[in-house]
């Protein structure tokens, strides 16, 4: 059956993020302070054909290492996504 | 006379500026599709800039998988000169054939202009009809141009002098002001700027001459 899967890819910590960087410094001119540690990222959605949830999982996070993310620079976080 | 493929994907822009400069270096030049899955009787390979792919997911996330990657592998593996120039670079660090990646610019701005280079070393097949500490006038024209590694690479592509060419005024934020790296070997090079676009004075400069005569050997020092 299928099943629901987000991808979260984001630079892995110590990886200079300029966008992240260009937002956080954004926020205050909109008036939005108090907001730190802005990383930006990617998100996917994925329907994933598996027997069991754990076996979806595992079926994403593998394509999302091998091609989603670049782990050289990203993490990759595959999770169920809640019905 | 040398025979030099260059790599053609879908969204490549930049291949015929490659062969122009190629010929004109006296190469032959034949485009390979990047559905090609056999590459033989080339002498050199040359992977252009451009957006393979739309540069969707990532640049050169998918080129990587192009059936065309398989071949460029064999024949980087059995030594054959390979270059990738802007996203060829960016191709050949998501293939694994060179260490790194390279990351959105510093200040998330396209870059388009000329910039001045340091040959840090000769060791590279693109490098070694240059001299140590010459600096070359060599355009970038690129958005994802910032050189990343982890210090453990870094510290690996010092210590076998593997970064092959430095920004003089880094312009996107590359780690360690890298320009261009080479793998283990020397005959695989990557590099974000475009020699190929520096091959005339009238157009600005002709300092890319030295480094693709070396790397299709016909320079003066070029290796046997």
């Amino acid at each position: 059956m299928n099943h629901s899967v987000i991808v979260e890819v984001t630079l892995r910590e110590g990886i200079a993020d300029p966008e992240g960087a260009t937002i956080e410094r954004a926020l205050p001119a909109l008036g939005f302070e108090g907001v730190t540690e802005v990383r930006a990222g990617k998100f996917f959605r994925l329907e994933v054909d598996a027997e069991s949830p754990d076996e979806a999982l595992e079926k994403a996070q593998a394509l999302a290492e091998r091609l989603l993310s670049n782990p050289v620079i990203e993490d990759a976080v595959a999770r169920l996504r809640p019905l | 006379m040398t025979r030099v493929g260059v790599v053609v994907f879908p969204g490549s822009n930049c291949e015929y500026d490659a062969a122009s400069a190629a010929s004109e270096l006296g190469a032959e030049v034949e485009f390979v599709w990047h559905s090609t899955t056999t590459l033989s009787g080339f002498d050199a390979l040359i992977l252009p800039g451009g957006f393979a792919h739309g540069d969707y997911l990532r640049p050169g996330a998918l080129a990587r998988f192009s059936p065309v990657m398989d071949a460029v592998r064999a024949f980087a593996a059995s030594g054959g000169p390979v270059l990738g120039i802007c996203n060829g670079f960016q191709v050949l660090t998501e293939a694994g054939l060179l260490p790194g990646a390279l990351q959105k610019n510093r200040g998330l701005t396209f870059l388009c202009q000329p910039t001045t280079l340091v040959v840090t070393s000769t060791t590279s097949v693109l490098t070694r009809g240059a001299s140590l500490g010459q600096e070359l006038v060599v355009p970038i024209n690129h958005f994802s141009g910032s050189y990343t590694c982890d210090d453990e690479t870094l510290a690996q592509l010092h210590a076998n002098d593997r970064v092959v060419l430095r920004y003089r005024d880094n312009p996107n934020g590359s780690r360690d002001d890298v320009a261009g790296v080479t793998n283990e070997a020397g005959n695989v090079v990557g590099l974000m700027p475009h020699p190929e676009r520096a091959m005339s004075t009238l157009l600005g400069s002709a300092d890319g001459r030295v480094l693709l005569e070396g790397f299709l050997g016909v320079g003066a020092r070029a290796h046997s």
